[in-house]
This record gives structure tokens, sequence and C-alpha cells, in this order.
């Protein structure tokens, strides 16, 4: 089968893998109609995260049809149309009980702070995600849910990550009626967080990236503020000044370990490796929240030492609150959002490359070219 | 100026996930009462264990279920091996995972050509989007590499000379 293929640092190819096997009664085999590159890939394929070996496959967003399934899968049949959550949970540890679907304690034997991840280097657990024409998902019953029939597959894909985890960003915010939220990052997930932090009722929401046409896209998108941080001097500044010098009362990183703004953490994070990747946008976060605000926080960051303000943390009282988002638990509500026309997620689709020009998609999103916002993948058996 | 939710009747949706009992110092969770159980959970059936996997030290043995895509081999995964020797919390464990992500990409290269596959680096690396989307910086960063490299072949062999006379 033909699959997505890490060579190292900015190398990835399309090339032949094997298909992929059952190997537990809970799997399934999945063939992947759509898949997505992730801004979070961006942080593989940049070199960020430990022990992303060569040879992986990513992909943590992908829909596709049940072509296999386990002795033990009882709630999936050949055939079905499913969404895949990118978390691998399941479901009956302590923290999969608790709805914390991203921290099951019984999918990824390599690391204990994170639970397993499709296609997300072996920190979360070395299993090969969905860039591919099939791909293997444990735990079968306890993730995938059936495709609505009344849902735009396109719709779907976007329902596996950056959906939930920008609702979650906004959820984690504990925003509260005329509440003003800043999110930092117009990627896909920023832009998610924006749109979402409407629903919980937030009075304003503004939008900080260094990108024109991604905040042209979310000013449109997602109704709010959108403001370029290279125009300004010091975006604490500024956002202080436009909250009446006391700060958001909700501050959201969506940008995580790949954040520019800062010669110092570009330096020391994304150069030289030494802490978990440029904390600029957390920096900026958890300086420009008021006093008793809360700190969300869905970028990725890698695992080594971090230089954030923690005094300022401890000084303003802050909440900071932050999780890989438990796709499953929100699932659901966010179907219902869906079908309400309350979220279009695939509005934010603006490239469909074929699996064979993977290596195309990834600079393309990397480099931010063509105003690129989304790329989904298709294999070549979903082009038939 | 306190702002009235009439003002926000051309967003779709606003408001309705408006949850004043959402308390963001409380974990979202189901709370069960269970948290001090800690391992008593019943475990899924393991998986049958094929391939090499690296335990973190900080459990006590393997998750029911692993991915098995990339075992460590060679040089790369022999400082893996080392590296799960220390926990998540060491720069010990993070240090030598990067070190050896750098050596598995040349033994990816040694691997390709040992199987008598050339790697086209240019397109793996997307060059053909940058010709597309990015000529002027392409040719830009082409230029820089190619008067980096000469001024450092120039200055090598000037030091060779100096050196012989």
């Amino acid at each position: 089968m033909l699959a997505m293929n890490y060579r190292g640092p900015y190398r990835v190819r399309a090339a032949q893998k094997p298909y992929p096997e059952i190997l537990h009664p809970g799997d399934a085999i999945v063939r992947v109609t759509r898949s997505c590159i992730c801004g979070s890939d961006l942080h593989l394929y940049h070199g960020l995260v430990p022990d992303t070996r060569v040879g992986m496959t990513f992909g943590h967003e992908f829909i596709g049809v049940v072509e296999e399934i386990g002795s033990s899968v009882q709630k999936l049949t050949v055939g079905d149309n499913v969404i895949v959550p990118f978390n691998v949970a399941c479901g009956t540890c302590t923290f999969c009980k608790q709805g914390l679907f991203g921290n099951c304690h019984e999918s990824n034997s390599q690391a204990t702070a994170v639970g397993g991840i499709f296609g997300y280097s072996h920190t979360a657990g070395g299993y090969d995600g969905g860039q591919a024409e099939f791909v293997r998902v444990p735990y079968a019953d306890v993730g995938p849910t059936i495709i609505p029939d009344w849902m735009d597959h396109d719709d779907a894909v976007l329902l596996t990550d950056v959906v939930p985890t920008g609702y979650q960003a906004a959820e984690m915010g504990g925003i509260k009626t005329g509440d003003t939220v800043v999110v930092f990052g117009a990627g896909p997930v920023g832009i998610m967080a924006a749109k979402c932090a409407w629903l919980f009722g937030a009075g304003r929401v503004i939008v900080i990236d260094h990108l024109e046409y991604r905040l042209d896209f979310v000013r449109d998108y997602a109704q709010c503020e959108a403001y370029n941080f290279r125009s300004m001097d010091d975006p604490v500044l500024f956002l202080k000044k436009t909250t009446d010098w006391f700060g958001a009362d909700v501050c959201i990183d969506a940008v995580g370990g790949d954040a520019s703004g800062s010669a110092l953490q570009t330096i020391t994070g994304k150069k030289l490796l030494l802490q978990a990747g440029s904390a600029t946008a957390l920096h900026w976060a958890i300086n420009s929240v008021k006093k008793g605000g809360i700190v969300s926080i869905v970028g990725v960051y890698g695992p080594t030492d971090n230089l954030v303000p923690i005094g300022n943390v401890v000084n303003k009282g802050i909440t900071i609150r932050a999780n890989q988002a438990s796709v499953k638990r929100l699932l659901p509500k966010l179907i219902d959002h869906v079908q309400a026309g309350r979220l279009n997620p695939k509005a934010i689709i603006t490239h469909r490359v074929p699996l064979e020009e993977v290596a195309d998609a990834y600079h393309i999103f990397s480099a931010k070219l063509d105003n690129c916002i989304k790329p989904i993948l298709i294999p070549p058996s979903a082009r038939k | 100026m306190e702002q009235t939710p009439n003002e926000y009747s051309h967003i779709k949706g606003w408001g309705v996930d408006a949850d004043p009992k959402n308390e963001p110092t409380y974990p979202i969770k189901n709370y069960t009462g269970d948290d001090h159980q800690r391992l008593n959970w019943e475990r899924p059936p393991l998986q049958a264990v094929t391939v090499e996997i690296l335990k973190s030290n900080e459990r006590p043995n393997l998750s029911a279920v692993f991915g098995t895509s990339s075992p460590p081999s060679g040089l790369s995964g022999a400082i893996r091996r080392y590296a799960f020797k220390s926990s998540e919390s060491e720069y010990g464990h993070w240090l030598p995972l990067l070190l050896a992500d750098r050596i598995n990409v040349v033994e990816g290269i040694v691997d390709d050509l040992r199987q008598g596959h050339i790697p086209n680096i240019f397109a793996e690396k997307g060059w053909k989007a940058d010709w597309k989307y990015n000529r002027k910086g392409l040719v830009q960063n082409v230029l820089i590499g190619v008067v980096v490299t000469t001024a450092l072949v120039v200055l090598l062999n000037w030091k060779k000379k100096r050196l012989a006379a």
C-alpha cells in the first residue's frame, strides 16, 4: 500500500509499505478515504519531537471505511464509514473512564505523560498514522464513530482533531458570558478556537498571528478581530491597552513549539532544541491575560525543559489548563453543532492533494505557501 | 460598556454552550470516585510483543496495546535503549533521543542506498512546490548555498596551499 514515509527533518515521501495487520483482538483495519496534515504534524516534520523515527507514517486526522475487524470488535462492521479520533484510547483505564481519552494509560508504553496518538512519533506510542491507504486502528470499539449519513466527509475528517481541539481550547478557558478571549495563532486550531469561543458566550474574540492571509481568513470565518504581531512593537502591551489595561479574561495558546516572534526562543527552542520548542506564544498568553485569568494551552510542545514565565503565573494567580483534546467525549456535541450549522469545518480546507504528492503538501503547509490553511490528502484507492 | 446578547445575533450559536458551572479550576473529567484505585482497572487483552518495544521506566509494564511502527535498530537504536534508562523528566532521556533521531536520518539514507534506492532529496523536501509557489525564494536559497559552498571550498584550498608552502 502507499503511505507517507518520514525520512528526516523536512524530508518525507510517498512509498510502498506493508499492508497493516490485526495485532490485537480489538483492532480494526481502516481503508483511509481522507487524511489531513495537522499543524502539530509540522512539529514532527521540523524534527522538534524526540523519538520520531525514520520510516514512520504520520497522520492522526483521518476517516475511512472499516476493512477488517479483530475477533472482539462488536460495535463496528466491515463497510462502516468512520471518524477516527486522533487519540488511541482503551476505554477501560481510570483516565478513559473519566473521559480523559487523551490520557489513556493502556495505549502508550513509551511515555506516561501522553496517551497513544496515531502517527505521532514513538513518544506517542509508535503507531503508524493515517496518511496512507490503510491503517491499523486499535481499540476499535472505543474511538471510531460512524459518520452520520447526512454528514459531508470533508466535515467529518476535521472532527478527528482540529475541531475538537479548537473547541476544547475554548472549553478549557472556562469562558463566561462577555469574556474577552485572545487566541494566539491563526492556524486551523486557532481558527476553530476563535469560532468556538463564541459558542461559550465570549464578548470579544481577538486573534494574533503574523501571516496576513491567515488573519484575513480568521476575520471572515470566525467573525473576530485579528491583528498582526509583526506590526506591533509589543503584542502584550497592545493587548493590555485594548483591554482597558487589565488583560484578557482568557488567553488560548494554539501555537505550540513552532512559534515565531522571538529570536531567543527560536534559537534555544527550535534550533538548539534546548527547551520544548519556542515558547513565545505561551509567554505572550501568560503575560497578556488578566490577573486571576485563565490560560488554555492546546499548542503542542516537546517534552524537554521549558523556559516559561512561571513566576508570573504565581504572581498573577493564573489558572493554566491544558490537554490533548478528548475527541471521543466531544464528538456528539460537535456533530450536533455541524448539523445545526453552528460549525462549518470544511470551509477551512484550502488544498486537496493526492497522497503521492505528500512531500509537496508538507512543504506548502510548512512554508505557508499558496495561502494554505488546511491541506487534506486523498489516497489513490479513495479516488477510484 | 457591557455588550448585550443582541449584538451577537449575527453569530450563529452564540452562547449555546455557555455554562456558568464550567469552573476552570476543576479538570474536565467525569469524576468517578475511583481516582485512588490506581492500577485496579480490568486490563484489555495484552498485545503480543513481536518487535522490540522500548518502555518508559515510569510505568511497571507495557501498555496493553502499542505501536510497532519502527523498532529500534542500529546505532540510533542503541542510543534509544540508553535513553529509556532515564525517566521522562530527565535530559538524559530526551537529548539522547534527539541525537538518535539525527543519526537515524543518516541510517535511513544508508538503508536506501543499500536497497538500491537513491533518495530524491529535492523531491522529498517538496522543492517542486517551492518552484511553483516560491520560485524567487528557492532561487535565492540555492544561490546562497552555492556562494557559501564556493567560499568554503576556496578557503579550504587556500589553507591547504599555505600549509604546503
